[in-house]
């Protein structure tokens, strides 16, 4: 993760018009049956707590301290899930992007790295676009030949009644050092053109992703299928399923996700 | 580069197949979201921006000598609908069998033998511009063209929309589509020496999950 690596844990770094934060989580396992979390670390708006986990799964909950994004800062989070890790990671409110007083945009960033025999599940609360705000996320999971993983993210247009920011998300997956999705989505002011028109949103005011990698999705993937007209299954290239969905609103998102998601078992 | 040959590649009736595709139109009409001139050109629109802009920088690639391989692992990536994929690569493979009648090419047939189910039709889209002694613009406008007339004309047989307004839409979207053309040729020569993972990976929801529910119909007009 670069100049963040050694960054001491509860120090923010100010950069000209934003913060720099970042949160750092490690899990393996235990050689018991159990997952340890050897580096567990965040800062600022990017605080981790361990949870009570179950069985041998970690529990680690992303706590936001401040609010945030806003334009100018630049949020990074580092999750490994090394060999015989279960981690699930989730937080404890919807990330709400704002504008700021920088005109730059904002970044998050989050690297996902799974080995063999490890899993991850990310399952964050949604993203809100803000009105006025302006937000990048870059998303990049690195998985193993033998890694499982569940990976969810939720985007919300505008809070309640509200015209969307700025936001682009690209999500990128490789298994094994081979890239098997590449993905980007730009909504509001400044997107290309046609992006809430019939081809992409058409006035849905959510949309997710579901990332689903089960080693033996290898050999049987999963049928393709559509839920409702808004969400479809597609298996890629790879033991790798993804869903898209795109909803009137987070609620109705979810519930798409969560049924498309027990259909894949 | 020969002006007449871009005609040729351009035209509609270029034995290539893609009249049997709707460009994702039939599923968006069937769902109620085109229903005229206007919205069929918020989707053309939309489609140009998106999947239509990755197509051009992967065509223009292509024409410019990039690895057929890498471009087409990389089309795989961008194309997460698995009837998207189906439908390229048999686009593909009809505009192989097209353009290796039309321009003998060596790299037309090293692309057949090693993509015999069809590479994703804009890499072959771009060495069919390089066998026709074409160049990088030259597929990126192709390939963008193709991506709002074929949705366009569909939406004429589809919901008999007047054909001269299913064209306006299509000269109202020139300027983006010149735009867009520029793009790709710079994305393009970008790929060249930065490689594949340049390429843009813009991506519009409702096409995808639009292409999933066509391919389960029992019963369709076009293709997809």
């Amino acid at each position: 993760m670069g100049a963040g690596a050694d960054r001491r844990v509860d120090r923010v770094t100010a950069v000209p018009g934003g913060v720099r934060a970042s949160a750092r989580v490690l899990a393996r396992g235990d050689g018991r049956g159990g997952t340890v979390l050897p580096v567990l670390e965040g800062e600022g708006p990017l605080a981790v707590r361990r949870t009570r986990g179950s069985g041998a799964e970690a529990r680690v909950m992303l706590v936001g301290a401040m609010s945030g994004p806003l334009g100018g800062d630049h949020f990074t989070v580092e999750v490994h899930a090394a060999s015989g890790a279960r981690l699930r990671v989730g937080s404890a409110a919807a990330t709400l992007a704002l504008p700021g007083q920088d005109r730059t945009g904002a970044r998050y960033d989050v690297r996902l790295t799974v080995d063999d025999d490890a899993e991850l599940c990310w399952l964050p609360e949604q993203l809100i676009s803000a009105g006025g705000s302006d937000l990048r996320v870059t998303t990049s999971v690195d998985l193993a030949a033998g890694a499982r993983l569940l990976l969810r993210e939720e985007q919300v247009l505008g809070r309640a009644g509200e015209e969307p920011g700025s936001l682009t998300s690209r999500l990128s997956v490789r298994t094994a050092g081979r890239c098997v999705l590449d993905q980007e989505l730009a909504c509001g002011p400044g997107a290309p053109g046609g992006w809430d028109g019939p081809a992409g949103l058409a006035g849905h005011r959510a949309v997710g992703q579901l990332v689903v990698v089960r080693p033996e999705f290898a050999g049987e993937p999963p049928e393709p299928r559509v839920f409702e007209e808004g969400a479809a299954v597609m298996p890629l290239t790879g033991p790798v399923a993804l869903v898209t969905a795109v909803a009137a609103d987070g609620l109705r998102l979810r519930r798409l996700l969560d049924g498309a998601l027990a259909s894949l078992d | 580069m020969s002006r007449a040959a871009l005609l040729v590649l351009a035209d509609g009736r270029f034995p290539a197949g893609g009249h049997a595709h709707s460009g994702g139109a039939e599923a968006a009409v069937r769902a109620g979201r085109i229903t005229d001139a206007a919205s069929l050109e918020a989707f053309c629109r939309g489609r140009l921006h998106t999947s239509g802009v990755v197509a051009a920088c992967v065509a223009a690639a292509a024409a410019l000598g990039v690895d057929p391989g890498e471009l087409d692992r990389a089309a795989d990536a961008r194309t997460p609908s698995p009837a998207l994929r189906v439908a390229a690569r048999r686009l593909g493979r009809q505009l192989t069998r097209a353009a290796r009648a039309t321009w003998p090419s060596s790299e037309l047939d090293a692309l057949a033998s090693r993509f015999p189910k069809g590479a994703h039709q804009p890499v072959v889209l771009g060495l069919a511009a390089r066998a026709a002694g074409l160049g990088a613009p030259d597929a990126a406008y192709c390939s963008l063209y193709e991506g709002v007339s074929g949705p366009a004309t569909a939406v004429v047989r589809l919901l008999g929309l007047d054909p001269f307004d299913a064209t306006g839409v299509l000269a109202r979207l020139a300027d983006e589509v010149d735009r867009a053309a520029r793009e790709a040729v710079g994305t393009a020569e970008r790929v060249v020496t930065d490689g594949v993972g340049v390429l843009p990976a813009r991506s519009a929801p409702l096409l995808e999950i639009g292409a999933e529910a066509h391919a389960a119909w029992p019963v369709r007009l076009f293709a997809s």
